[in-house]
């Protein structure tokens, strides 16, 4: 194998200096509201760091702060030991950034676009040219290279966006919620470009609002929440906290939801997550077997089950497992 | 040696290697990739062009037959004294649409994209400006020429009123960095374009662009005298009937560094603080 292996996430936590990004209580302040809220963040070169959290938790206002699209009010970071308020300029050489809503040109067409990003940094016309072509073949676009962009699918458009991010192979790459909106098999798919991005030696810091693309692809994850970190560590450890899978239960009916929570607590020791309205009840599971002693449990006290589900568990038990209150779509709904 | 270096080596280097600043040459170079940017869209959407096509045609037939007779006594008569003045004010409407453009451009995605590069960040701003050199000269030529189709012969010859057309896009160019600092700093395009009507019709009808200033009430003529159009239109009027230059050609060029002076670093640092 190539050095690559050396530094990769596993090995000793590196020194402060060897950090790709280092934030120090980092806030942002929207008149009253405090966006982001003392962030601390660590992220080893060479790994992929996802920042897990539901809408409006202040992930895309931290990562455009690191990106300096956004001026940091308060706190402290650097990128590979370059002072993120201090030299935006060199900052902006580190970092690529993939935004949430494709930030590539609509008037132009793919290859213009790649042409385009490129001579703005500075790389002369001829080699701009061989690198958007470079990169039209690598993100599969080349059919579709002199087509508008106003036609591309969201897919597209999105590999577009990244592949615009790689022009000058940049060490860092910021990618905000990269498959947000895209279909299964397209999500799949920008994957396995993210996982080949850091074997190229990249670091990657992600944000995401799902806990199974945290868990497929980052090293290491943060919470957040409310503009603050909830949580820090391997998608391991993050599920050791919720549980290995989750109990859904739809009950026949909704007013024994209370008979029914009391079992669950009796059984497995945890509290249950609680719709009583729509006489729905949610409970992590340490092992998915547990479920067969809730199910009995259940018929043996009288309560009839609808119908019952086992699945992974889903962001909402993640919050709820870690901040003692669900996601705010949960809450509002 | 492996080509893939460790991360940690990749990041540091780059950061060691990375420019501290933009060099004079790169702000040219990015301000012109810029402005391709810019002329292929116009090439796209040739409708942009609606304006400067047909308001010289329109402007110079409307006003030459309304006004010809009663303040020159003859079209013929009017037109040197109004041809200059049309041009000033075309180019003067065309600044207006870089502001509203430039702020319908900003909201676009790519936008976010410009901030996050290692670019000038004038670039953004005067690569649109540049390709709208195009439009202050479709806009200032079809004028003459629709002048020159009727009966306007300019004493000052083809040099004269290449002058002329040459002094106007000078102008028209400054001018618009007003019209783009009103661009980075209002909320939307509309309220671009109502703030620039504010101050687009006060400068060109207070000016001597169609009416001689000495049948202005005098506090009217104060104004008249020290506009900058009207510096514009005489500077225009001397070159293209005449082929003279006067002072009013060094007192145009004057107010439009004044004008670039202080409009071209408000605008990129409102550029700069404004967070879409």
């Amino acid at each position: 194998m190539t050095i690559t292996a050396l530094d990769r996430p596993g090995g000793p936590s590196p020194a402060g200096t060897d950090l790709a990004v280092m934030a120090d209580g980092l806030v942002k302040t929207f008149g009253e509201q405090r966006a982001v809220d003392g962030v601390d963040l660590a992220v080893r070169p060479g790994e992929i760091f996802g920042v897990l959290g539901p809408n409006g938790a202040g992930k895309t206002t931290m990562l455009r702060m690191l990106a300096t699209l956004l001026k940091i009010d308060g706190g402290h970071a650097e990128i590979f030991g370059v002072d993120v308020a201090r030299e935006p300029h060199v900052i902006r050489q580190l970092v690529g950034v993939t935004g949430q809503y494709a930030s590539v040109d609509e008037i132009l067409t793919a290859r213009e676009n790649l042409w385009l990003f490129g001579r703005l940094q500075g790389i002369a016309s001829k080699r701009a040219r061989r690198i958007a072509e470079d990169l039209l073949a690598q993100f599969g676009l080349q059919d579709a290279a002199d087509k508008p962009i106003a036609h591309f699918s969201g897919g597209m458009r999105r590999r577009l966006d990244l592949a615009a991010s790689l022009i000058t192979r940049p060490p860092l790459i910021f990618l905000d919620e990269p498959t947000t909106g895209l279909d299964p098999r397209t999500r799949g798919q920008m994957w396995e470009t993210i996982r080949g991005l850091v074997a190229d030696g990249c670091t990657v810091l992600l944000t995401t609002q799902y806990l199974d693309e945290a868990d497929q692809l980052a090293d290491r994850i943060a919470v957040i929440d409310h503009g603050r970190k909830v949580a820090e560590g391997t998608p391991d450890e993050l599920k050791t906290a919720v549980g290995d899978s989750t109990l859904q239960l739809l009950l026949s009916d909704p007013d024994s939801v209370p008979a029914a929570a009391a079992v669950v607590r009796r059984i497995l020791g945890s509290d249950p997550v609680l719709s009583p309205e729509l006489g729905r009840l949610n409970v992590a599971l340490e092992q998915a077997d547990l479920a067969a002693d809730v199910l009995i449990a259940l018929r043996d006290s009288g309560v009839s089950i609808a119908s019952m589900n086992v699945a992974k568990p889903s962001l909402d038990e993640v919050f709820l497992a870690l901040t003692g209150h669900g996601t705010e779509e949960e809450e509002n709904r | 040696m492996t080509t893939t270096l460790a991360p940690a080596t990749r990041g540091r280097d780059r950061a060691a290697t990375a420019r501290r600043t933009v060099s004079t040459s790169e702000t040219v170079s990015q301000t012109m990739t810029m402005a391709w940017r810019s002329l292929k869209n116009m090439r796209r959407q040739p409708e942009q062009f609606f304006d400067v096509v047909l308001q010289p045609l329109i402007f110079t037939a409307m006003f030459a037959y309304i006004f010809g007779g009663a303040v020159s006594g003859s079209v013929e008569d009017y037109l040197p004294l109004m041809i200059p003045g049309i041009v000033a004010q075309t180019v003067l409407t065309t600044c207006m649409v870089t502001g509203t453009k430039l702020r319908e451009d900003m909201e676009k995605g790519v936008f976010d994209r410009f901030k996050s590069l290692p670019m000038a960040r004038i670039a953004p701003l005067a690569g649109p400006m540049v390709a709208d050199l195009s439009r202050y000269t479709i806009a200032s030529v079809l004028t003459f020429a629709t002048g020159i189709l009727m009966g306007y012969r300019p004493g000052g010859g083809f040099t004269g009123v290449t002058a002329a057309i040459l002094l106007s896009i000078f102008t028209g160019w400054a001018l618009a960095w007003i019209f783009t600092w009103i661009g980075t700093i209002a909320r939307s395009a509309q309220a671009v374009q109502g703030i620039s009507m504010l101050i687009l019709f006060p400068l060109t009808f207070l000016s001597n662009a169609f009416v001689p200033v000495d049948t202005l009430p005098s506090w009217l003529a104060a104004f008249v005298r020290v506009n900058p159009v009207s510096h514009l239109v005489t500077a225009a009027r001397d070159l293209a009937n005449h082929g003279t230059v006067s002072s009013a050609v060094f007192w145009t060029l004057l107010a439009g560094v004044i004008v670039i002076a202080i409009f071209a670093p408000l605008s990129v640092s409102s550029y700069k603080r404004r967070h879409v």
